[in-house]
């Protein structure tokens, strides 16, 4: 059973970003660069699949720019088999993404796609289902645990209740929380043995799948900045400023 | 033009996030009907006919809309997607699961978690945890759209639609549900709450999370929150976190405890009217947007605080 992994490049997570000063977008030159937490999940989950003997091979997609290899590196050191690069400098939106995995996923035939459930840049949440919705495919997303056995996937849910357990038949579609594990540290003869795994590169083109924007972006704004109040002195300032100057108990 | 409102509920009661949703479709203009697809959902489907500007309410009654699986909710809203050029939902775990698989099936852009309208077309929606906002447009025909709650007022009562019963599609058999945890309360919903107590790593243990933060929040009547660290560690259940990735929270009064303020965490509650922090360390970035800091160890001061109140 082959497990495909989409994973994307974003802005790290410890990064606090700027937006351009001409409102066109937010800058990302000089800055560093690593794969979306969620999709390292992903990635761990499918090794972890494979070192259990339910997976039989690992495949990593990433759809942007040339240096979403690294991105793909990354997975391989972390235990993935193979990379594919569907290399594009164009903006490329969840709806895109979702038909460019499709036409991979049509080619590989994989019976689990794991995604990671949003990307921390664009913060959309929607490829996954997008896939899953494209592929006629059962969905399970913010998965924190999921069984895969007898040709089923029982995968519990991370949902604003608490949690929800489904039960689907596969080829599904698992997208991750963050609780479902904890990615490993790539070790370095990890790390150098992925410089050796195959990483194939192709184009949207190839795949025949148009990626034109939806969306335009008119503008990117700083959001309003709230201003540092006042230290209290103690409990007794604080509850006479809570009830007599913000009046919210 | 009309609009096509998905309501959150239980079967039993329209869920809040359903009112926020309601309210932007209303900014967007347009005839608004919701869809409520469940089963034995009668009573949600009569309060949502209650809502201001509701013109109908459309009800798909079938047993198999009782779980809210994505796959059946999903084909249900593309086969009644005509004549409407909005689609819209709240962006809670439902909305989220359900409506980008209904933008794929139409083939058009899901514009997510919006926080303000700008036309019919054109929206503004947060990205990078918040730290920028985007002004997005949608050149598609139907726009598929998810709410962020906190961005918008809950609509008032006062309407009176007509309610009417729409054929259930059928049951596609994706998937199952097996099992449901849901977090037991009595306190208010943290979505809805107006007052919220959150506790941290600096609490230490679960233990200390319920035997420090819950008197507090019984004295308020607030609901309770945590931060991913205080998740993670097990303190309390998922439920309860409040950031990038779990709830976004914009209550009256947010009590950060022991919260270090990561900016996943202040993304989820940095539109709070009032932010107070207490923290030992001064140096903690919870305080850049805290209204009131109280530098103390928290062991002391909040047992004082709940007393206080």
């Amino acid at each position: 059973m082959k497990v495909l992994v989409p994973v994307k490049r974003v802005v790290d997570y410890n990064v606090k970003v700027r937006v351009k000063s001409d409102g066109t977008g937010v800058d990302i030159a000089n800055v560093k660069m690593s794969m979306n937490p969620f999709d390292e999940i992903a990635v761990e989950e499918a090794v972890r699949l494979k070192e259990a003997g339910i997976a039989s091979e690992v495949i990593v997609v990433s759809a942007g720019v040339a240096g979403c290899q690294e991105t793909l590196r990354t997975a391989m050191a972390i235990g993935a088999d193979r990379g594919i690069l569907i290399e594009s400098d164009a903006d490329l939106q969840p709806l895109a993404v979702a038909k460019l995995i499709k036409a991979v996923a049509d080619k590989e035939q994989p019976q689990v796609v794991i995604f990671g459930k949003q990307a921390i840049d664009d913060d959309s949440n929607q490829t996954g289902q997008m896939f899953a919705a494209l592929q006629g495919w059962p969905q399970a997303t913010f998965a924190s645990k999921v069984v895969i056995a007898d040709g089923k996937a029982t995968v519990t849910r991370e949902v604003d209740g608490g949690l929800e357990t489904l039960e689907m038949a596969l080829p599904a579609v698992v997208t991750t929380d963050l609780r479902l594990n904890e990615p490993r540290y790539a070790t370095l003869p990890n790390i150098m043995k992925a410089k050796k795994k195959p990483l194939e590169t192709i184009k949207p083109e190839d795949l025949g799948v148009d990626v034109a924007p939806r969306l335009k972006t008119l503008k990117v704004a700083e959001p309003a900045k709230r201003q540092a109040g006042v230290k209290v002195a103690d409990v007794a300032d604080l509850v006479s400023k809570l009830k007599n100057e913000a009046k919210v108990i | 033009m009309a609009i096509l409102v998905i309501a959150e509920h239980d079967n039993q009661s329209l869920k809040a996030a359903t009112k926020n949703a309601v309210t932007a479709a209303a900014k967007i203009g347009g005839e608004i009907h919701v869809l409520v697809a469940g089963s034995g959902c009668a009573n949600a489907a009569a309060e949502a006919a209650k809502l201001a500007g509701v013109a109908k309410v459309k009800v798909a009654d079938a047993a198999h809309y009782a779980d809210q699986t994505a796959e059946n909710v999903a084909a249900l809203v593309v086969a009644n997607a005509a004549g409407y050029s909005h689609i819209v939902a709240p962006a809670t775990t439902n909305g989220k699961n359900f409506a980008p698989r209904v933008a794929a099936l139409l083939d058009v852009a899901q514009i997510s978690d919006i926080v303000g309208v700008e036309s019919a077309d054109t929206f503004v929606r947060p990205i990078y945890a918040g730290n920028a906002l985007a002004t997005v447009q949608s050149a598609d025909a139907v726009k598929v759209i998810t709410v962020r709650t906190t961005g918008f007022e809950a609509v008032a009562e006062g309407g009176s639609a007509a309610v009417e019963a729409i054929a259930a599609g059928p049951d596609l058999g994706k998937a199952k549900l097996v099992s449901r945890e849901l977090t037991k309360s009595e306190r208010p919903e943290l979505t809805a709450a107006k007052i919220i107590v959150s506790g941290g790593r600096g609490l230490g243990n679960g233990e200390n999370y319920k035997t420090l933060l819950e008197p507090l929040a019984d004295k308020l009547g607030a609901a309770l929150g945590a931060s991913r660290a205080a998740v993670d560690a097990g303190f309390v259940p998922n439920d309860y976190q409040v950031g990038q990735t779990g709830k976004i929270v914009a209550p009256q009064l947010y009590i950060a405890i022991g919260i270090s303020g990561a900016i996943q965490h202040l993304a989820g509650m940095k539109d709070s009217k009032v932010i107070v922090a207490i923290n030992k360390d001064p140096e903690a970035p919870i305080f850049q947007v805290a209204d009131y800091g109280l530098v103390a160890d928290l062991f002391e001061v909040v047992p004082q605080l709940a007393a206080a109140v």
